[in-house]
């Protein structure tokens, strides 16, 4: 660490905050990393409130959430179906004339809820970069070569085990003005709904062994080494396929739905 | 109501939708749940605001609801909207300047006494994880004092997810995600 950590300093708001170095940034990120580790209390989702993500400065709630007891509503999530989403959609190499460049990937897993039952006939959403890190939006000025045959952009439902298939084509890193020189992860977002309308979901998914990891303050938002490792994908051999493309397993959990349990509660009762 | 079991799995974590959800998320009609001008029709609209009372002009707000009469619908077809079957969910980008707009129905109770409200989630650049909350309607004031949720926060948290009716009949309802009048969001059993 070639600089002290920052310790309870409020660090300076974009667009000035443009300006610190990654070293800064890493110690800032290693300092909240240490204290976390020092205080030995588990957290498996991301800090809302978390500095060195310059944007949340201003974006994050102060107070704890509120305990609510989900209501009949929340115990519902909305249905999608073929209706909604063509089976092509999860092939995001085919929504042009011509086949998009860079390394074609198929990222396939399931969808599960916290207590393990498959998700089924629920809506996946995914988006990201195209394989020279620019992303087709209108706000995404990076200099790098937009590609006529990628959008960058899938739906699937998912499948009676919870399962889902992508193909599509390897992101890469791309800068943001985080700070200085900050530089992104390659990772596709994705957006997932489960039975209940509580267990809504928008997440980031990661290839292995990315040397940016240590370095993003968005992957870093989850102080816990354990929760952010969740977030990579895993290259596996059996999803890929011959002369065609490379495979990545990746799983989601979402969170314990409060219907199921209680709708078996209460045959229970009944037998 | 027994104790709810603990989960088997622990979730994976979210993550901040980004900046860049432009072509992915926003999709045609995705804030109508009916046609505007539709008789039955009314307008969910308010402002997303920061700490500095700022807009943020790239929020994503999804809501999910009760038809009037209260019936939760199994319909699919909420990404291609046939023009007459009610969904109950909803999803609209805010504009440049924070603001955003629902076509919509007044929910119905979905139990007897209940107070009506909508769900809602929140998305957005610099927001690392999505928010829930209830847009409450104003007008059940013996349902809204019943209940339990409401019960348990102190006047001025409360009203924060209380909409307000407008002359026209629109309900208004903004978003505070950090401040002072800060809207209250929810956390839910069995997240961990």
């Amino acid at each position: 660490m070639s600089q002290p950590p920052v310790g309870g300093q409020q660090p300076a708001l974009d667009p000035a905050a443009t300006m610190d170095s990654q070293d800064k940034l890493t110690g800032e990120i290693e300092s909240i990393g240490a204290d976390y580790a020092a205080a030995g209390r588990l957290e498996t989702q991301p800090r809302l409130d978390y500095p060195p993500y310059r944007s949340s400065l201003l974006r994050h709630p102060t107070k704890d959430p509120h305990h609510a007891d989900p209501e009949t509503i929340e115990l519902w999530a909305p249905a999608f179906g073929q209706r909604d989403v063509h089976p092509l959609e999860a092939d995001l190499t085919i929504q042009h004339n011509g086949e998009p460049i860079g390394e074609r990937i198929v990222v396939a897993g399931r969808v599960l809820d916290g207590d393990g039952r498959p998700v089924r006939n629920q809506l996946i959403e995914l988006w990201q970069a195209n394989a020279a890190g620019r992303y087709m939006h209108k706000r995404d000025q990076h200099p790098a070569p937009l590609d006529p045959n990628f959008t960058g952009v899938g739906r699937a439902i998912t499948g009676p085990n919870g399962e889902y298939s992508f193909t599509t084509i390897k992101p890469a890193p791309y800068p943001w003005k985080n700070h200085h020189n900050a530089w992104r992860p390659a990772h596709i977002h994705f957006s997932l709904f489960g039975t209940d309308f509580t267990q809504r979901m928008i997440t980031q998914m990661y290839f292995p062994g990315d040397p940016l990891f240590a370095l993003d303050p968005i992957y870093q938002t989850i102080v816990d080494p354990k929760a952010r490792e969740r977030l990579v994908a895993t290259y596996d051999h059996s999803i890929t396929s011959h002369e065609w493309a490379t495979g990545y397993n990746w799983d989601i959990v979402l969170t314990g739905s409060n219907r199921t349990w209680m709708e078996d509660d209460a045959q229970d009762e009944e037998h | 109501m027994t104790q709810a079991p603990e989960l088997k799995l622990v979730p994976t974590p979210g993550q901040t939708v980004g900046p860049f959800f432009g072509y992915a998320l926003p999709y045609e009609k995705d804030s109508e749940l009916l046609a505007p001008g539709h008789p039955r029709s009314i307008r969910l609209h308010g402002n997303v605001v920061d700490g500095d009372g700022a807009p943020i002009p790239d929020a994503l707000l999804e809501i999910w609801q009760a038809d009037e009469t209260g019936a939760i619908s199994r319909e699919t077809g909420s990404l291609v909207r046939d023009g007459y079957t009610f969904t109950g969910f909803g999803r609209a980008a805010v504009d440049n300047v924070g603001h955003y707009t629902f076509t919509t129905v007044n929910p119905g109770p979905t139990e007897s006494g209940k107070a009506p409200f909508i769900a809602m989630t929140v998305f957005a650049r610099g927001l690392t994880n999505r928010l829930f909350t209830r847009i409450y309607l104003p007008e059940d004031t013996e349902a809204l004092a019943d209940d339990p949720l409401l019960a348990s926060l102190d006047a001025e948290r409360r009203q924060t997810m209380i909409a307000e009716r407008e002359a026209d009949g629109s309900l208004r309802f903004d978003l505070r995600l950090q401040g002072g009048a800060e809207t209250v969001f929810l956390s839910y059993p069995r997240e961990s």
